[in-house]
């Protein structure tokens, strides 16, 4: 019983110990004196690597989920006679809720399992020990270039890859379906609001950037320098950036739109 | 503990004084009451068994690890005392050659060894320029510099890693293991390059090591850990004739001595016939 009431202390401890030290490190990443001569290369650098390399499987999935959108509303809505609302439908699923969601989780399994990776591995290499020893702070030329990448592509991403759905809703619903083409854009035009939707769309996105790359960077890291290490960091990064972001989309849906 | 009188210690870049450190929360011990002296222009060697803690005794003098007692001393100051600025700008005065090479994968050996100097000077890209291929030159991989780090051998990325760590001109170069792994005339390489650079350079080294053979023939002053502390320290002829059975043990490589062959265990009577066998 002892045991038990000591592993659960060594827990919570380990957990407090934790969530210290990715403050810790994101404080120290973000908090620093900007140099922007030496920070905007990396910066652009870590954008390409972050977002434009995500951007093949943020169109893809965006184009199928929004057809899939287009076909599904359309089933459901035209047995009602109301298939000239698959515009605003289409859009709204995706400006408020699977942009963001969808685009985050896509975010965290490519670009933060890779943010993981490198930084795990930079640790394993004693790269980050290197730097340091150069009396250059890891954690300003590392962590916050990649920190800053991820928290403004993310959104970005999200963007297209809403523009990229409507589009295959579009092209389901419109083309192969057969819905007024004008009706589908004009319904969607006067439904779809700028603050209400498009904009708390893009907030939320920005709270998933913030949490999904700073836990890919504190998984990276914190994680321990073995190969072992590393994989379970990676591992441990989706998992939890996943869930987080679902947990928070369900906490934003409510102060947004309850 | 073997005191050896040397008068090339009274000038010394690196004191440590008492040090007394363990690994998470003082599970594992390391070190406990070790003092050393690094003499200003010399090699120094230090040797043990391995996993005596000699890479751990390099992080703390470069202040990545912190000690739970004692101090360490870089040129008078004390490096666990300094705030991050302030250690930050004293670790631009030394360098580290780690055993991994730990040379950046994502940059070419030549922006390899000029990150130091943009990240720390506004050095015009022609002197950068001018300034790494002269590093280069002395560790022999000018027509290397082209090449990314996983196109070199280890012994090459080795010589690499030196150059950089030599790139902003460092007080003291701490090498770890620079041997381990390297084939007869890498080690030979590496062994000369430590010897002429400091020569050349005016450094100050300490070479982590067990490879005795190698060490001996270029270091200025030996220190011998185990147990946790200094066991002997001396010039290298100093410790050739020490009749001390640990020292004697570890510089003719014996098996079984008072650094036993056995792991501490239980007897091995007990083990096999279990302990209430009487």
């Amino acid at each position: 019983m002892l045991n038990r009431v000591a592993a659960l202390g060594k827990v919570t401890l380990d957990a407090i110990a934790g969530a210290g030290a990715a403050l810790f490190m994101l404080m120290r990443a973000l908090f620093g004196k900007p140099q922007l001569r030496k920070s905007w290369p990396l910066l652009m650098q870590q954008m390409y690597s972050v977002g434009v390399l995500s951007l093949l499987i943020i169109v893809v999935s965006g184009l199928f989920i929004g057809m899939v959108l287009g076909l599904q509303g359309y089933t459901i809505l035209v047995d009602f006679g109301a298939e000239q609302s698959l515009g605003p439908m289409v859009a709204l699923s995706l400006l408020r809720e699977l942009g963001p969601v969808v685009t985050a989780l896509l975010f965290a399994g490519r670009a933060g399992s890779a943010l993981t990776a490198e930084i795990g591995l930079m640790k394993a290499t004693e790269q980050l020990s290197s730097l340091e020893m150069m009396g250059v702070d890891p954690l300003r030329r590392v962590i916050s270039p990649r920190f800053w990448a991820g928290f403004y592509s993310m959104p970005i991403l999200a963007l297209v890859f809403s523009a990229v759905g409507i589009y295959g809703g579009y092209l389901v619903g419109v083309r192969w379906l057969g819905v007024d083409d004008g009706a589908f854009w004009s319904v969607m035009q006067s439904n779809v609001e700028w603050g209400q939707d498009i904009l708390n769309g893009v907030i939320k996105s920005l709270v998933f950037a913030f949490v999904v790359t700073w836990i890919a960077l504190h998984k990276g890291y914190q994680c321990t320098p073995t190969s072992v290490g590393i994989s379970r960091a990676t591992t441990s990064t989706v998992v939890t950036a996943s869930l987080a972001v679902l947990g928070l989309d369900f906490v934003l849906t409510a102060l947004m739109f309850g | 503990m073997r005191q050896v009188e040397n008068s090339a210690l009274d000038d010394a870049l690196v004191v440590i004084d008492n040090l007394h450190f363990a690994h998470s929360f003082g599970a594992h011990q390391v070190y406990r009451n070790l003092s050393m002296r690094v003499p200003r222009g010399k090699i120094t060697a230090v040797m043990g068994p391995s996993g005596i803690g000699k890479t751990t005794l390099l992080r703390l003098i470069g202040a990545q690890l912190y000690p739970q007692q004692g101090s360490i001393e870089f040129a008078g100051h004390n490096v666990h005392q300094l705030n991050r600025r302030d250690l930050y700008e004293l670790r631009k005065r030394m360098s580290m050659l780690f055993q991994s090479g730990a040379l950046f994968t994502d940059m070419t050996v030549y922006d390899n060894i000029a990150f130091p100097l943009r990240e720390h000077s506004q050095l015009p890209e022609e002197i950068i320029d001018t300034i790494v291929k002269m590093k280069l030159e002395a560790v022999g991989l000018r027509g290397a510099r082209d090449l990314m780090p996983a196109e070199l051998s280890g012994g090459m990325a080795r010589r690499a890693a030196l150059a950089r760590a030599i790139a902003l001109d460092p007080e003291l170069i701490l090498y770890d293991e620079p041997f381990a792994g390297q084939d007869p005339i890498s080690m030979g390489v590496i062994v000369k390059l430590i010897k002429e650079l400091n020569a050349s350079l005016g450094l100050t080294s300490i070479v982590v090591t067990h490879d005795i053979a190698e060490v001996m023939t270029i270091a200025d002053y030996v220190y011998i850990l185990a147990d946790k502390q200094v066991v002997g320290h001396g010039t290298p002829a100093q410790l050739k004739q020490s009749d001390d059975p640990l020292i004697h043990q570890f510089l003719h490589g014996e098996a079984d001595g008072p650094v036993p062959f056995h792991y501490a265990a239980a007897s091995l009577e007990d083990d096999l016939l279990g302990s209430d066998h009487a």
